[in-house]
């Protein structure tokens, strides 16, 4: 069995979105190895609360990597130094005895510091209620084997849906641009049969909700990818321009006819 | 208390088309006179939401997390089942209908497990209609999967995150009404009491939990789908923001509380690895399809690395022992088994709490290739939180608590005991008896949220009339958001010295030493008398920091502790006075000599709903007799 750790934590704290934030030092002692990232921040929390101190506030639920919720950049990088891994199922593991952790908010103008480590990431929900979806009203498809998918198209299309939709992407680029997020869901719905009649309303509005949130645009870093927790690839960018020019060149407004008779 | 459970008259097969033809109907254009809350966004109030809201109803969805695609659905990993009979290997609507009472170990009602078992092969339809990237066969034709407790493949699959893709088919629907301006979402708000007027439920108290701000909302039904109780073990696969408050308050204000003592163990989650574990890991019931379950024959190898026990040194103790379901016995039956081999010492692991989960004859027969297209993603998950390679060494896992069977008591119309307080999902008590079999959650979930409720809600609303509901400045609305804010002043002002964590993991340990895998008279009865002292130190010694008005996450721990310090003690009274062992509740003076569950169903072959009294007052137990008219009362064999 490993050694405990002691780390000295350098952890972001803002009491609203209105006051101004600051760095504040905590120790992290007897850290188990096997902890998780989260764990470790609930055993400095406990002992703030037992000293009467506000904990640090931090976004968390399912604690296994599937939820989207944890966010936190961690040594400056989205979700730590571990490729392909939430914050929730980042262990202990991957610091050493004596390390400086400096814990901050996913920064970007969408979404705006709630309190301390937690940030709003409604503009992300907004972008998929405008086009995100096949709309298709309960009771309404046909039987579930009529349209036979390709199986590399169905993979490709889960590739892509497996987005967990957490916003590191976002964290991460310089621009702070959804793009990655964005053209995950454009690949997800543009792929399948199901998702043809709206490909190109459905673009056309999401991007309309990303410019309207203040997302930044890509320039091609590649940051996004990097910190991506579920390997979602830059391919789907390029697959969602196309898309878009497309769908830009083709536009034409919907006609309002009234109904006869 | 009158537990009706309007169950429709005729055969098993025609009940459900005879009833929707039965419920009153509400005109179009009437229907957005109608508001309903819905509380909760998983695939039950997820699904429901998104449905209902295309019907025509003015519909408001509530959910503590911060967008409504981070329900706890999402996690659900291994499948869905339906019974399309799309592999040809004899399944049915029956079928399903039949293992899924069976799998319950007859402790269901038969008509909502028909009814379920209808409807599933509509979700399949509708989720592939929304775009959800089930898995495929080379030909583009849908694959599927067994999972335990059932002979046929059924389960319909994407990858091992089938809950996520579910939930995000239903979420789109959603944000597409929300889009719409159909649906008002209320995100990072918990449902803290129901608003009941004259007996008859017409809203929620609310607080925002970013401002603190206490709410009332007021509508003509309130649908609550919740999500379970599990977390009362403190550790289990739950959500760390799962919660049984918005159930426990309804009970408080009459709703029936039906088998409290029905909870699931998972049999294969990771392994405890310490005091300062926050949760509990699962994986996927699915694994056990190509992954065989053993532990070491003799006591003195259980230190030993699993590569240096010999196969005749092996105890593959499920094929063993059921020979015909083998890695593939239901739920309760794999739990009970893992505790009997880890109780008699040949536990592995560390902690001697483990039992190995083995792929090597999977990767030799089938290819390391193919098992990572199968379970990737649940194996590098498996290695990223223990840092063990499972292509190379078995798994080590471990029973958990996963899922809670109890619920809110509800007729076949998704009813409560509170008239238009309608229960779906985990939440309510319906579909799956004393146990669930394995991709069963999801198919139930959906089947309310999709296809019961937009036809049940109907038949409540239309004998309401439009434009009566109760003003929002009413002094019985102004009062529920008083007895909300008195309680919150009462839990920030204790000013004592522990966290909520600390009396959670207090109860947790005495649930799941007392009330978990195994229970017994005098087990239960400590419990009984643990629970209360747990609760009275809750009370004068916890300390929340901050403040009310703001966004503050103790506080919002500590109200949900609180409640779970209620339920366990009532999970505890009725383990206690259910005196048989059936499904997920086993009573150790109840077993066969082979230490099997005894059921006794001529005492016992029913619901039991509890009725809350007031504080101090001893709740009353009432009781729903169940009818096997089709699936034939008989002992549950696997073997």
């Amino acid at each position: 069995m490993s050694k405990d750790l002691n780390l000295t934590l350098h952890v972001w704290r803002q009491k609203n979105a209105k006051c101004d934030g600051k760095f504040v030092e905590y120790p992290a002692e007897n850290i188990s190895p096997d902890m998780s990232f989260l764990e470790m921040l609930d055993i400095v929390n406990e002992g703030l609360i037992r000293k009467g101190e506000e904990p640090i506030t931090f976004d968390h639920d399912c604690r296994e990597g599937i939820c989207g919720t944890c966010s936190m950049v961690i040594n400056g990088r989205p979700h730590g130094p571990r490729e392909r891994t939430t914050t929730c199922q980042l262990h202990m593991r991957s610091f050493k005895d004596g390390d400086s952790v400096t814990i901050e908010p996913w920064r970007a103008e969408a979404f705006p510091v709630i309190k301390d480590l937690m940030v709003d990431r409604g503009a992300l929900d907004r972008i998929i209620a405008a086009g995100g979806f096949i709309s298709v009203p309960t009771g309404s498809p046909q039987d579930a084997n009529a349209l036979p998918i390709p199986k590399e198209k169905a993979e490709l299309a889960m590739d892509a849906a497996a987005c967990i939709g957490c916003g590191a992407c976002v964290a991460a680029c310089p621009n702070a641009s959804a793009m990655l997020f964005l053209s995950a869901k454009v690949t997800h719905l543009g792929l399948l049969p199901q998702g043809q009649p709206e490909r190109y309303t459905r673009v056309r509005d999401m991007v309309a909700q990303m410019d309207a949130e203040q997302f930044g645009t890509c320039t091609n870093h590649g940051e996004c990818e990097a910190a991506c927790p579920k390997g979602i690839k830059m391919e789907n960018i390029a697959r969602m321009n196309r898309d878009f020019i497309k769908a830009s060149l083709t536009y034409r407004p919907a006609v309002v006819g009234g109904g006869a008779g | 208390m009158e537990l009706n459970a309007r169950i429709p008259d005729g055969p098993i097969d025609k009940k459900w088309e005879k009833h929707r033809f039965d419920l009153k109907l509400v005109n179009p254009a009437n229907k957005r006179k109608y508001k309903v809350l819905v509380v909760g966004s998983g695939l039950a109030g997820g699904a429901a939401a998104a449905s209902l809201a295309e019907l025509g109803y003015e519909v408001e969805c509530y959910c503590y997390q911060d967008s409504p695609r981070r329900a706890h659905s999402i996690a659900a990993q291994g499948g869905i089942n339906a019974a399309k009979n799309y592999q040809n290997d004899g399944d049915s609507v029956y079928r399903l209908f039949y293992d899924t009472v069976k799998g319950g170990d007859f402790r269901a009602r038969e008509a909502n497990v028909h009814r379920l078992a209808e409807v599933s092969n509509n979700i399949i339809d509708q989720c592939v209609g929304q775009g959800v990237p089930f898995a495929r066969e080379y030909g583009g034709l849908l694959d599927n999967r067994s999972f335990g407790g059932a002979q046929v493949s059924r389960t319909f699959y994407a990858r091992g995150q089938t809950g996520q893709q579910l939930l995000i088919g239903a979420y789109q629907a959603l944000e597409r009404q929300i889009g719409l301006g159909k649906v008002k979402m209320f995100p990072r708000h918990e449902m803290l009491d129901l608003i009941v007027v004259d007996g008859v439920a017409k809203g929620i108290v609310t607080r925002d939990m970013v401002t603190g701000e206490v709410e009332s909302h007021v509508a003509d039904a309130v649908c609550l789908a919740t999500g379970g109780y599990g977390n009362v073990f403190y550790l289990s696969t739950n959500a760390k923001g799962c919660n049984g408050t918005a159930i426990w308050r309804a009970y408080k204000k009459g709703a029936a509380f039906a088998n409290p003592c029905f909870t699931q163990i998972h049999p294969t989650c990771i392994p405890v690895t310490g005091d300062h574990q926050s949760k509990l890991t699962l994986m996927s019931e699915s694994l056990r399809n190509d992954g065989r379950i053993w532990v070491p024959k003799r006591k003195e190898d259980c230190g030993k690395p699993a590569a240096e026990i010999a196969e005749e040194d092996r105890d593959y103790y499920l094929e063993r022992k059921y020979p015909s379901y083998g890695n593939l016995a239901p739920r309760d039956v794999s739990s009970r088994a893992a505790k009997q081999v880890c109780d008699e010492g040949r536990g592995v692991g560390p902690t001697r709490l483990g039992v190995y989960l083995d792929f090597s004859d999977a990767i030799k027969r089938l290819g390391a290739a193919k098992i990572e297209e199968k379970y990737g993603n649940l194996f590098e998950m498996y290695e990223r939180i223990t840092d063990e390679n499972p292509y190379k060494t078995p798994m080590r896992i471990f029973p958990a608590s996963h899922y809670t069977m109890g619920g809110l008591w509800v007729d076949y119309n998704l009813m409560s005991t509170i008239p238009g307080l309608f229960v779906l999902g985990e939440a309510n008590f319906s579909d799956h008896g004393a146990n669930r079999l394995g991709a069963s959650a999801l198919m139930q979930g959906l089947a309310d949220g999709y296809f019961v409720i937009p036809y049940t809600i109907g038949g409540y609303l239309a004998g309401i009339k439009p434009g009566t509901r109760i003003k929002a400045e009413d002094p019985i609305v102004k009062a529920a958001e008083q007895t909300v804010t008195e309680r919150m002043s009462k839990l920030m002002s204790i000013g004592g010295k522990e966290t909520p964590d600390h009396f959670h993991r207090e109860l947790g340990k005495v649930m799941w030493e007392m009330c978990g895998m195994g229970r017994n008279e005098a087990g239960l009865k400590k419990a009984l008398e643990l629970i209360p002292k747990i609760r009275e130190e809750f009370w004068s010694n916890l300390r929340i920091p901050g403040s009310s008005d703001d966004l503050n996450q103790s506080l919002e721990m500590a109200g949900r502790v609180a409640d779970f310090l209620e339920i366990g003690e009532l999970m505890c009274l009725d383990a206690l006075e259910r005196r048989e062992s059936c499904g997920g509740h086993f009573r150790e003076e109840w077993q066969t000599a082979e230490g099997e569950a005894l059921r006794d169903d001529e005492n016992f072959a029913h619901v039991a709903a509890w009725e809350y009294k007031g504080e101090g007052q001893a709740p009353v137990r009432h009781t729903e007799q169940l009818a096997f008219e089709n699936v034939h009362l008989a002992t549950r064999s696997y073997k």
